[in-house]
């Protein structure tokens, strides 16, 4: 019987596609990074698997970030729709993928017991939601634009609005957490935290853009940001070709 | 559109997935850190408010999974020793017979636990500064080449101040032999690492008599646990 292989295999991260761990220009980085190598080990049942979400497990404002803390009132802002696909790096649509979004207000005050930023809590905004992307990998949700705050970086950093994403996908592996901006936030060009992203083509990934198309009439504006996750592939013929060789199994 | 641009591969010969044209390998959307404020999206009750009916946590159990109960708790720890209190870790596991519950995980014999996924959260608590998960011990799972890995579960780490989730593996002090001939823990050629990812057994129980592995993390420094390139 032969031993099992993962069915598939996800592509070896780029870590040029990433900030490294240090990065003293954000300065929490120097302390919170490790120094020593990440170990590199081939993918087992551990790495290719992934906890799999059921529509069931959201509610049905879990996606609507100005209804979803609503009480008798509306959040103050923009309101916006932000909008795209989920897939991976060979083009694969990730199915069922949880996201799981959070942001400020648009006062740019987050709603968390350690946010003492002076701008004012909205009683009607939460500022968190999720969905899960459907079979062609689209998600959706609705939102009002966050706005720009300041954090003890340098003295005077501000970040630019933006909307934070964690992502699931088919294997453990493909798990992200990143930022999401919009384009044309002058903001943009100073942050330290997108900053550290090591290219220009990298940091124009994290940039939604406005989507005319989608723009719903006589009440929302709309974004549209597309997520890349690792790759995955059939396990390569090599796997069997190794079992069958002398000596192969330890 | 948004999104990084494709980028041609430049291979004119056969293709690397069945079936395709040349393939266009993208870029993989860049890592950006969680932040001070990762628990409004994924731990709301931690951040001071409620707001789902359906809260993912660090319980994974329910009345009727299967297996020995277990605890994994500890604290994570900066370069200079600092306790920190505003991380937050998933884990991810096969069930007490060694099977993850996904579609491909084709181990023969071995069934999936409808009572259990396998998979949780647990932020730092702000004043303890320990995060705790309640679950059960993992089985063994089948790894490459026949070879069984040790007992294990898989540990993503997110917070300020880190650019990128740090992968580990927790694994457990009372399977010394298992662990002896674990792959993965083998491949760490510094054997003094290996420890850092062996979650100690505490000799007493806790209140509702559970088992306690006591698993600290240290981000850098002495004692710096391993982390994975996965």
């Amino acid at each position: 019987m032969r031993a099992p292989q993962p069915d598939a295999e996800f592509l070896m991260r780029d870590t040029t596609s990433h900030p490294p761990a240090y990065t003293p220009a954000y300065k929490t980085s120097v302390l919170r990074s490790p120094r020593l190598a990440l170990i590199s080990l081939q993918q087992s049942l551990s790495e290719v698997t992934a906890p799999v979400f059921r529509a069931d497990e959201l509610g049905p404002l879990d996606n609507d970030l100005i209804l979803n803390y609503a009480k008798n009132g509306m959040p103050i802002g923009e309101r916006i729709v932000v909008h795209g696909y989920v897939h991976d790096q060979l083009g694969r649509p990730i199915r069922n993928a949880l996201v799981e979004v959070w942001q400020a207000n648009a006062s740019g005050r987050y709603r968390h017991k350690k946010d003492q930023y002076i701008g004012t809590l909205d009683p009607h905004f939460g500022g968190c939601g999720r969905m899960l992307t459907d079979e062609n990998g689209y998600y959706a949700f609705r939102t009002i634009k966050p706005g720009p705050y300041p954090w003890r970086n340098r003295v005077n950093d501000w970040r630019p609005a933006h909307i934070h994403y964690a992502i699931s996908g088919d294997g453990w592996v493909q798990r992200l957490v990143t930022q999401m901006y919009f384009e044309g936030d002058p903001l943009i060009r100073s942050c330290p935290i997108l900053g550290v992203v090591p290219s220009a083509e990298q940091i124009r990934g994290l940039i939604a853009l406005q989507d005319i198309g989608a723009f719903v009439q006589l009440d929302s504006r709309a974004y549209r940001f597309d997520i890349v996750l690792r790759g995955q592939r059939a396990t390569l013929f090599e796997n069997h070709v190794q079992k069958s060789a002398p000596g192969a199994r330890s | 559109m948004s999104g990084p641009t494709p980028r041609r591969h430049g291979l004119s010969g056969p293709s690397a997935a069945p079936g395709g044209s040349d393939p266009v390998v993208r870029r993989e959307t860049a890592s950006q850190t969680a932040g001070p404020y990762v628990h409004i999206g994924l731990a709301p009750h931690a951040a001071g408010f409620d707001i789902f009916a359906n809260n993912f946590g660090p319980l994974l159990v329910d009345a009727k999974t299967k297996g020995e109960r277990i605890r994994i708790e500890g604290r994570v720890f900066d370069g200079i020793g600092t306790v920190l209190k505003d991380v937050l870790i998933e884990i991810w596991q096969a069930n007490a017979a060694g099977k993850y519950a996904h579609p491909a995980d084709h181990q023969p014999g071995k069934k999936i636990d409808p009572h259990f996924r396998g998979w949780g959260r647990a932020a730092t608590d702000f004043d303890s500064c320990v995060y705790a998960f309640e679950t059960i011990k993992p089985g063994v799972v089948e790894g490459r080449n026949g070879r069984f890995m040790a007992p294990h579960v898989n540990a993503w780490i997110v917070a300020r101040g880190i650019n990128m989730g740090l992968n580990t593996r927790i694994y457990f002090s009372d399977e010394a032999e298992a662990n002896a001939k674990d792959a993965v823990l083998n491949l760490i050629e510094w054997e003094q690492r290996r420890k850092t990812l062996v979650a100690e057994r505490l000799a007493k129980k806790d209140k509702t008599g559970t088992t306690v592995y006591r698993f600290d993390i240290r981000l850098q420094g002495e004692n710096e646990t391993v982390f994975f390139d996965v």
